[in-house]
């Protein structure tokens, strides 16, 4: 394949959706899947071919289109317009294919100008829900791997790690490290074999951005680790995927194969010298290998645990050489930065996060779904706006950042969404889980909820993250069973510093984060645990409590 | 003969000093030192005679930074880092020693009692153990943990040597010896977090374990009464590392 030759399948494509009068796009991603949205694309086929539209109309599946709660999902694209419908069923489907070319379903639609869609800005998501993932075409067809086609014909490795330094874009797996410098430092390590590494192992409860990502556009995470590899000198490439993404393995499967097939990996890319081959790892169900020593660990075949960095995986990563570990959103992020400019891209957002930023948004709202919005939005816009808070309750706080995260109250709610200003609250930007919640969770049942998820989670290496973490599940159980003084709390508070200080890696430094987090806003909560012996929000069953409440 | 010194003296007679060896010179405490390039502060603070708290670490074996008893605090350096795996740096300046490492040294101590189960006085290596040692100089004296007191079974099917978990600290020195140096990888861990365990071939008896040599140099190297010789009462399992010191040596030794 050469850069022709991809020019020629892009005119084609024009061609044969300029042919079709409509397009029924039927999401395939994951919450609708659950919501059987795969017998409503088989009805709509069958309705479409008794209809005698088969050549004017196409019913293909495509990625998430965002509003999960609402699944399954449909758009119906016919020339410029787009009508979206919710909630559909197999029994809609004749409806719908009735209707095409005339008045939409009104019970079924779903203006697109509500808050939840008009609030958001999709770089990343820009393809999901209108091409199908499982064909590389429609990949090309919108406009993908022309950056790699740029990338390849038209700048210099140098060139390309200079635009997405100016981009200003920073690690989306939860630090927020450049991602520019990062890339800078691998190329410029020395070592005969270079590596990428997409981490693919999202694991914060709650939390399924990368494998949105990876089940509705595959291509395009491809198309960054391509480039990527280009601008730091790899040849050899790994997507760690966690096992527990079965459609997204999949799919990511058959990108990799069509990829190989028109030669945009393997040897000779786009006709130049540049070679990268791109290998599937399925991580074992292990938190702790999302942490990238001990990612590597587990590609290299050895039990996933972390090891003490420095040196870092950019100087000594796979089988000690240099190597480049991004997250599936980061290289998402690239070709849109390669082809429309760094300068471009570090327009959006705040002074110090550029861009877009994806979240999964759950919990006690209204739209619990996928969502991307620029760096800078409030939190209030992203909770009360695009969530919205059911009827009749009240918000309580939000958790961001998952287990590594912290609880947000009310009052700082109008903080823009960025990494230092999330860092401030006690809290993290993460990798983007953010979960409402209102008057009916109980606080300390929350953080514990999180420590115990980091405590099966904790690889054991460590000494306080093993055991410290443990004892501050087992102080927390305390507290939420009525059954602690105020020294244990004090005890729970001075575990948090050393666990925090003293842990190996990110998981125990982290891990007391959800309870400092707590403590700092609802200090009350846990002190009515303790010195009343009630949960005010009545979740944990302290005895006698329920006689104090009534 | 100290390890040290052997290794200085072959560097004094020898012409193969690599000429590449760059030294480097940084404080710890406050106190000039000087080191190769390669050593790390843990090193270099012995070759001083500057007491570093370790657990996990063993002269002669790679170092894992798991145990966090050695961490120090680096000037201008927000975080901690472990001594064994710090690599020494021009104009650096270590601190060993301040009230918030000696209090985290001792939560980590205490920590690792409340695991399991720690009983000093039916102990076989009770007065030579290294978690003991190491209570005794960081002043543990209390546990203010809830111990956890786990029922923990005890491996005594191998015929020379014996394996008490409720003694392990899970600092995986047994593991490393067994592979690099016996070259046999018998031992390894299972599970993760709290629940790890170190185990035999695939969890199997260690009597039965096919790939064990018998050599017992896990049971020398491991720093509690968690690996013993069959026969040894209370107090009476004394530790024998010297062969360590002298096949690193060896290992070390320009040829």
């Amino acid at each position: 394949m050469n850069s022709e030759e991809l020019d020629k399948i892009v005119e084609e494509e024009k061609r044969s959706r300029q042919s079709l009068e409509h397009e029924i796009c039927v999401c395939v991603a994951a919450g609708c899947l659950s919501a059987h949205s795969e017998d409503v694309k088989a009805v709509l086929e069958k309705e479409v071919k008794q209809h005698g539209l088969g050549h004017q109309c196409k019913v293909k599946g495509v990625g998430c289109l965002g509003l999960c709660a609402s699944g399954p999902l449909i758009a119906v694209e016919g020339g410029e317009k787009r009508t979206l419908y919710c909630n559909v069923t197999a029994q809609d489907a004749p409806e719908i294919v009735g209707a095409l070319g005339k008045e939409p379903v009104k019970r079924l639609q779903l203006p697109e100008s509500i808050p939840f869609f008009s609030r958001q800005r999709k770089l990343v998501l820009e393809n999901c829900g209108r091409i199908d993932p499982e064909r590389i075409e429609e990949y090309i067809g919108v406009g993908g791997y022309s950056a790699l086609q740029k990338s390849l014909n038209e700048m210099r490795p140098t060139e390309v790690i200079e635009q997405i330094t100016r981009s200003g874009l920073r690690g989306r797996g939860g630090a927020g490290y450049p991602t520019g410098l990062k890339w800078s430092t691998v190329s410029k390590a020395v070592g005969s074999r270079k590596f990428v590494v997409c981490n693919a192992d999202e694991g914060d409860p709650g939390a399924f951005m990368d494998r949105t990502i990876l089940a509705s556009d595959p291509q395009k995470v491809i198309e960054g680790m391509i480039i990527a590899a280009y601008a730091v000198g790899a040849s050899e490439g790994f997507i760690y995927v966690r096992a527990e993404y079965p459609l997204a393995i999949k799919r990511l499967k058959t990108a990799i194969h069509q990829a190989e097939r028109l030669g945009l990996l393997g040897k000779n890319i786009l006709g130049t010298t540049f070679s990268l081959s791109i290998e599937l790892r399925l991580g074992a169900g292990a938190f702790v290998c999302g942490e990238e020593t001990a990612l590597i660990a587990s590609i290299e075949g050895k039990r996933g645990t972390p090891r003490p960095r420095p040196p870092y995986p950019a100087e000594s990563g796979l089988w000690k050489s240099p190597t480049l570990i991004n997250n599936v959103e980061t290289f998402a992020h690239v070709p849109k930065i390669i082809l429309e400019g760094g300068d471009w891209y570090a327009r959006l957002g705040t002074a110090k996060s550029k861009g877009t930023k994806m979240f999964a948004l759950a919990g006690r709202v209204k739209n619990t779904g996928l969502i991307e919005v620029p760096m800078g939005i409030n939190l209030r816009e992203i909770i009360y706006e695009i969530g919205g808070i059911p009827e009749g309750h009240r918000f309580k706080a939000v958790q961001t950042g998952g287990p590594s995260g912290g609880c947000i109250p009310e009052q700082h709610l109008n903080t823009p969404v960025d990494y230092e200003s999330l860092t401030k609250l006690g809290s993290i930007m993460g990798s983007g889980g953010m979960v409402v919640m209102d008057e009916t969770s109980c606080i300390v049942d929350v953080a514990k909820f999180f420590i115990e998820f980091c405590m099966s989670e904790s690889c054991g290496k460590c000494i306080p993250c093993r055991v410290g973490v443990t004892q501050m599940h087992d102080l927390l159980c305390k507290i939420t069973d009525g059954a602690a003084t105020m020294d244990d709390l004090a005890l729970l508070e001075e575990l948090c510093d050393v666990v925090r200080n003293t842990s190996l890696c990110g998981l125990g430094q982290t891990a007391p984060n959800p309870i400092l987090s707590t403590l700092q806003y609802f200090r009350d909560e846990y002190i009515a645990h303790i010195e009343k012996k009630a949960c005010p929000a009545g979740i944990c069953k302290i005895s006698g409590s329920e006689k104090e409440s009534a | 003969m100290s390890r040290r010194h052997m290794q200085n003296l072959w560097f004094r007679e020898g012409e193969r000093v690599s000429m590449s060896v760059h030294i480097v010179t940084f404080a710890i405490n406050g106190r000039d030192v000087s080191a190769r390039e390669s050593e790390t502060v843990l090193d270099v603070a012995r070759q001083n005679d500057i007491f570093i708290p370790t657990l996990c670490q063993v002269e002669g074996l790679s170092s894992v930074g798991a145990c966090r008893l050695c961490l120090v605090e680096v000037k201008g350096r927000p975080r901690l880092f472990p001594a064994c795996v710090l690599q020494v740096e021009e104009g650096m300046e270590v601190q060993t020693e301040s009230e918030r490492l000696s209090k985290y040294r001792r939560m980590i101590v205490e920590l690792l009692f409340s695991e399991r189960n720690h009983i000093c006085a039916v102990c076989v290596s009770n007065g030579h153990c290294d978690l003991q040692d190491l209570a005794q100089k960081l002043g543990v004296t209390h546990v203010r943990y809830a111990y956890r007191n786990p029922s923990m079974p005890i491996d005594a099917s191998h015929k020379q040597f014996a394996l008490d978990h409720n003694r392990c600290v899970l600092c995986t020195r047994c593991i490393r010896v067994c592979d690099e140096i016996e070259g046999a990888h018998v031992w390894d861990m299972m599970a993760r977090g709290i629940k790890s365990r170190i185990i035999a071939d695939l969890d199997e008896a260690w009597g039965s374990s096919e790939t064990c040599t018998n050599c017992g140099k896990c049971v020398q190297v491991c720093p509690t009464g968690a690996l013993f010789e069959r026969g040894k009462s209370v107090t009476e399992m004394t530790k024998r590392r010297q062969f360590l010191t002298y096949l690193t040596m060896m290992k070390e030794v320009p040829r």
